[in-house]
């Protein structure tokens, strides 16, 4: 008696650091590449915040009398063909794009995440939905986003809600393709066979499954977002002008290109730093899931 | 197989292949020799009826393969160019017309007076010169194929004037059986009597639009002037190349793809400077004038002192560099016609100039009632010079404290949405923006953005009672002087009552290559007589 | 495999008969208006609601939807609102440049991607597989346009060694078709490589961990050999699948090339026929996509027969 409590005092406290967890950290040490990418983001994720504080003029304030002036002490990136400010737009800017970009990559996983799960279950609705899913897949995204736009007024939730729409298809198809394999598991077979209702195996055991590459996914949607709103712009079918995003800033100087350079220079370097950010980060986060995950993304 | 046999299959095989990359690799031998003018317009060609629309593009390229029976010279004179004789009888009444000889339609059927009428009596219907006339005409009469008349009601002075309408819309002569369609349905075979020929096989909208020079058109003996005089052309064949991409376009000319840039954002002027092959000129005398225009039927701008509070507010100059970029290439007008033409004054235009007032224009404000409404601007981002208007009104607004939103989205867009008479919360609009070319604004004849006609005028539709009048004045008198006090009297109204506000009168320069010779400096583009060595 | 090709081609239709449905009807919704936009500028009311009446848009959207199929059952795709042309000839008109783009831009993006994922899986793990991913991920980072400007200012405006813009038909010449189709491909070529290289060096990865690469090593097979004669094959597949879904991304991508290039191809076509609710070329050519891409979607899946004998239909 007396030797066990005594063991069982003498033994430290396990740290519970859930096995996903240290999986990621691993991996992260392992790929310095996602690391950075996540130190640029979170980057630029601050720069957006607290752009109020950073910018320096009112970044839609026009002076046409200080039209097109190179970069300077005064104006650090310049000023564009109205006399705004481009440092001011450019930090401005991170957040129209980083709103668009998460917000895309949010609603577009957790719709994908609800049709997806749906139609992993329901075999009926899976033909039909996969068929519209197939046909929405069809169109090329930039087509479809650009339809969507002009059929309303340009706002930064018509291109959220058109560019989710362009990216759920793809979401859809990975959720399902993992509910698939996933319901075959001997354990989900066990958990039918013992009763368990259906809502109890979703969130017990597919959803936890489910969510590592779903996030994978998410970071690949945002990075994507972001330069389909940037083409967006380049159309003229994006976010209200006004309204500083990269795209936007591109856009308007992209005919300026040959005398003012950096109108495109600057938020094309953020933009793409951002999305190459995104980008790496999401693979390192895929590659310390399970590096198998790669044939299906 | 022995080693000789393999060699030779393998050689034959090798030359064989180089033949045939050969031949697939080289170059067609046809469109050499040919003088090929390549030109870059300002918007793509989509409709070719230049009668049932006003776009610039559709009216240069009514200006290619049609003809006119007047034309307006450099000096603002009437002169004829189909007609080769013409006199008015002592009453004033009656006009008598003889077509020159050898004129033919590119299918080869001669000019008949029953073109010229069936065209000039279409065009009427739309345009509003042409519908002037039309209220004092009695009767258009073929004589014969070569001669007819045109029996008045009343004297109509502008009869003439009209005829030789050079801007939006032109009278251009189509054959009868294609002047007989109705003037609201686009014609859709582009045959006239002019310098150039359509190639419709080789036309694709949105990229390219081919004409040829016709061999048979007789032009005439005089000099060219504007759209006057003789219409020699002096290449074989023109290509329109639409670029919309104003950086491509620029790196196009430079590299020598492409010969003349019809209008160029003048900020790209420093960047084909450089390059000594290139020439960039401004050839058009007359320039545009921007504008800001209201929606009369709902608050805040059914409100007059609101609008003229905005004279006393808009700063030319602003909209001077934030079109135009710089001096050089625009100027203030502070008039309802346009700076340059006879009929233009600063009578009136006293709020314009000088200090801006923003004290009274907020005074006129409070005194109009004004109480915190929305307006809405509305825009087009693909319009470089809509949108840096909207940007600099937004800014201006927003300084004078008033409640401002931007709602922007393509051209396309924008002439659709402002064609909603509904209030502003039912996606309606309170303000949009345009520019309209020179020639379209001269007189109270042709200016029909400061008609007072209410729901049947042009989009906002501006109701005043009295300007109509003092237009309806201007068209009956009879000599320089009187019109010249007349149309001061309208303008003077017209800063009263604000039809819109004029922000600047701009001039879009043109590039081309010093290897053409021979651009007419005129306010339309006009491709005969350019040489290309 | 008939059967499976014939299954194929039914739900083949099955979508585009989806397709073709939610493009009417966005349509159908859409607040824009031809009818203004072919008015013009001095146009009243009267005039814009004369128009909309003979262009059939008054009519309720079964009657409009059924009389489009109908025609459509024809091969008759419409007529364009503005042009007057039908909507077939001037899909004809500019096709050829859009496939020319497509193809050199597939053929320049295989030919960099794949040695590149080959090379990054060889030495998976090592600086070079890591500058190798970076640099391709860089590639689907920047925006088309940035490239495509960068392009033409450096190789056209300061180099002057390629053209501008402009296409040239393959039957005027075809080195110079092929010069004024180099910048737009590496331009269009760059997001694809990026996916392409990634997609090559994973399934690679998969595959050289597999044991019939270490048989085959053991052998004394040189590592060329093993690499390209065993492992590429196999990796195929996944790469295969991935050009396939890519054909939309590229379309996607052709669009803005093509109006950076001056390229009179179909993405140009169907933006400018969509800024100004020209709907019968817009439904046309959506119609067109989907029935492209299905086709090549079926080309991929038939071809997986070629590249992994276990698979039959």
């Amino acid at each position: 008696m007396a030797a066990t409590t005594l063991a069982a005092t003498s033994i430290a406290p396990i740290k519970s650091v859930s096995p996903t967890w240290r999986r990621f950290r691993d991996a992260f040490r392992r790929h310095p590449t996602a690391l950075i990418g996540g130190a640029i983001l979170v980057g630029m994720i601050a720069v957006a915040v607290l752009a109020p504080w950073l910018g320096t003029i009112d970044p839609q304030a026009v002076a046409p009398i200080k039209r097109l002036r190179p970069p300077s002490a005064e104006f650090w990136f310049g000023t564009d063909m109205l006399g705004r400010d481009v440092y001011s737009r450019v930090v401005f800017g991170a957040r129209v794009s980083l709103v668009v970009g998460l917000a895309v990559a949010m609603f577009s996983t957790i719709v994908g995440l609800a049709i997806g799960l749906v139609t992993g279950y329901m075999r009926a609705v899976d033909a039909v939905v996969m068929r519209v899913m197939d046909g929405l897949m069809s169109i090329p995204s930039v087509l479809l986003a650009i339809a969507l736009m002009a059929l309303t007024r340009a706002s930064i939730g018509n291109v959220i809600a058109a560019i989710t729409l362009a990216e759920v298809p793809r979401v859809v198809r990975l959720v399902r393709s993992l509910v698939l394999t996933l319901r075959e598991q001997p354990y989900v077979e066990a958990a039918i066979a013992a009763g368990t209702t259906l809502p109890r195996i979703l969130v017990r055991h597919i959803l936890p499954n489910i969510v590592a590459p779903l996030l994978v996914q998410g970071t690949y949607v945002c990075g994507s977002a972001m330069i389909t709103e940037a083409i967006l712009s380049f159309i003229g079918a994006g976010t209200p002008p006004n309204i500083p995003s990269w795209g936007n800033i591109m856009a308007e100087g992209r005919s300026l290109i040959q005398i003012a350079g950096y109108l495109i220079l600057f938020p094309g370097i953020c933009l793409s730093l951002t999305v190459l950010a995104v980008n790496l980060l999401g693979d390192g986060m895929r590659d310390a899931l399970d590096p198998r995950l790669a044939r299906r993304m | 197989m022995s080693n000789r046999a393999a060699l030779l299959r393998s050689t034959t095989a090798v030359i064989g292949m180089l033949a045939v990359t050969a031949v697939l690799f080289m170059p067609s031998a046809w469109a050499q020799g040919q003088k090929v003018l390549k030109f870059i317009p300002q918007a793509d060609l989509r409709i070719l009826d230049p009668i049932t629309t006003t776009a610039y593009i559709t009216r240069n390229h009514g200006y290619m393969i049609y003809d006119t029976l007047f034309a307006t010279d450099a000096k603002f004179q009437v002169q004829p160019q189909m007609v080769d004789k013409y006199e008015l009888s002592s009453d004033k009444l009656t006009y008598t017309f003889t077509l020159r000889d050898g004129l033919k339609f590119h299918d080869g059927q001669p000019v008949r007076s029953a073109d010229c009428i069936a065209s000039i009596e279409r065009w009427a219907k739309r345009d509003a010169l042409g519908q002037k006339m039309a209220e004092v005409t009695d009767s258009w009469k073929a004589v014969n194929d070569k001669t007819f008349t045109l029996k008045l009601k009343r004297p109509f002075p502008l009869a003439l004037e009209a005829l030789a309408k050079p801007s939006s819309n032109v009278p251009f002569i189509m054959p009868e059986r294609i002047a007989k369609t109705d003037a609201s349905t686009n014609i859709t075979e582009p045959i006239g009597s002019g310098p150039f020929k359509f190639v419709k096989e080789e036309w694709v909208p949105g990229s390219k639009v081919v004409y040829v020079k016709n061999a048979d058109y007789v032009p005439r003996k005089e000099p060219p002037s504007w759209a006057a005089g003789g219409k020699v052309v002096k290449v074989d064949r023109v290509e329109w190349i639409y670029i919309p991409d104003s950086a491509t376009a620029a790196a196009a000319i430079n590299a020598g793809e492409v010969d003349w840039w019809e209008q160029m954002p003048p900020d790209l002027i420093p960047v084909l400077a450089k390059n000594k092959d290139i020439k960039v000129e401004n050839i058009d005398p007359l320039g545009s004038m921007g504008l800001i225009r209201f929606n009369f039927l709902y608050p805040p701008f059914n409100n007059p002192k609101m609008r003229q509070a905005l004279l006393y507010a808009v700063d030319q100059n602003d909209y001077v560099i934030g079109i135009a970029g710089d001096a050089k290439n625009g100027h203030t007008c502070y008039s309802y016609f346009t700076c340059g033409t006879p009929l233009s004054s600063e009578v009136g235009a006293a709020p314009m100039k000088g200090k801006r007032d923003f004290d009274k224009a907020k005074q006129l404000i409070k005194e109009a009632g004004y109480n915190g409404e929305k307006i809405v601007i509305i825009s087009a981002t693909d319009q470089p010079i809509v949108h840096s208007q909207t940007l600099l009104t937004a800014d201006m607004l927003k300084k004078l404290g008033l409640n401002v939103e931007i709602q922007a989205g393509d051209w396309g867009t924008l002439i659709t949405r402002r064609t909603s008479k509904e209030p502003v919360e039912k996606g309606g609009w309170s303000i949009f923006h345009t520019w309209l070319v020179g020639p379209d604004l001269t007189s109270p004849a042709s200016n029909f953005a400061m008609r007072g006609t209410g729901q049947k005028g042009w989009f906002g539709w501006a109701e005043d009672a009295k300007i109509e009048e003092l237009r309806d004045a201007w068209f009956a008198t009879t000599d320089a002087a009187t019109s010249k006090k007349a149309a001061d009297a309208v303008q003077a109204r017209a800063f009263e009552f604000v039809p819109y506000v004029p922000t600047a009168q701009f001039i879009l320069p043109t590039a081309y290559r010093t290897n053409l010779s021979g651009v007419i400096i005129a306010p339309i583009t006009l491709m005969w007589n350019v040489e290309k060595r | 495999m008939i059967a499976y090709i014939v299954r194929r081609l039914f739900s083949t239709i099955v979508v585009m008969a989806v397709v073709a449905f939610v493009v009417f009807s966005l349509l159908y919704l859409t607040p824009g208006d031809p009818a203004a936009v072919i008015a013009g500028d001095i146009a009243t009311d009267e005039d814009i609601r004369r128009i909309h009446a003979r262009l059939g848009l008054d009519e309720p959207f079964l009657v409009q939807f059924g009389r489009w199929l109908w025609a459509l059952l024809h091969g008759d795709l419409g007529t364009s609102i503005f042009t007057n042309l039908p909507v077939t000839q001037l899909i004809g008109q500019r096709v050829e440049p859009t496939v020319a783009l497509t193809l050199c831009t597939l053929v320049v993006a295989i030919a960099v991607a794949v040695p590149m994922g080959v090379i990054a899986a060889a030495k998976a793990g090592t600086w070079l597989d890591r500058a190798v991913m970076a640099f391709s991920v860089l590639g689907f980072s920047v925006p088309v346009f940035v490239v495509a400007y960068g392009l033409i200012l450096t190789f056209s405006v300061q180099l002057d060694w390629l053209p501008v813009q402009g296409y040239r038909n393959f039957r005027d010449g075809g080195w110079e078709w092929l010069r004024h189709l180099i910048l737009p491909s590496i331009a269009l070529g760059t997001v694809y490589v990026a996916l392409i290289a990634r997609m090559t060096r994973a399934s690679m990865l998969d595959v050289l961990s597999q044991d019939y690469i270490r048989t085959a090593a053991a052998k004394g097979l040189a590592r060329d050999q093993v690499l390209i004669g065993h492992a590429l094959k196999n990796a195929a597949i996944p790469v295969i699948t991935i050009i396939g879904m890519g054909v939309a991304l590229l379309i996607s991508g052709a669009i803005v090339t093509e109006t950076v290039f001056a390229l009179p191809g179909i993405g140009r076509l169907t933006v400018d026929a969509i800024l100004r609710r020209d709907y019968p070329i817009i439904q046309g050519v959506i119609l067109l996509f989907s029935a492209v891409y299905v086709l090549v979607n079926l080309l991929v899946d038939l071809s997986y027969m070629f590249f992994d004998p276990r698979i039959r239909y």
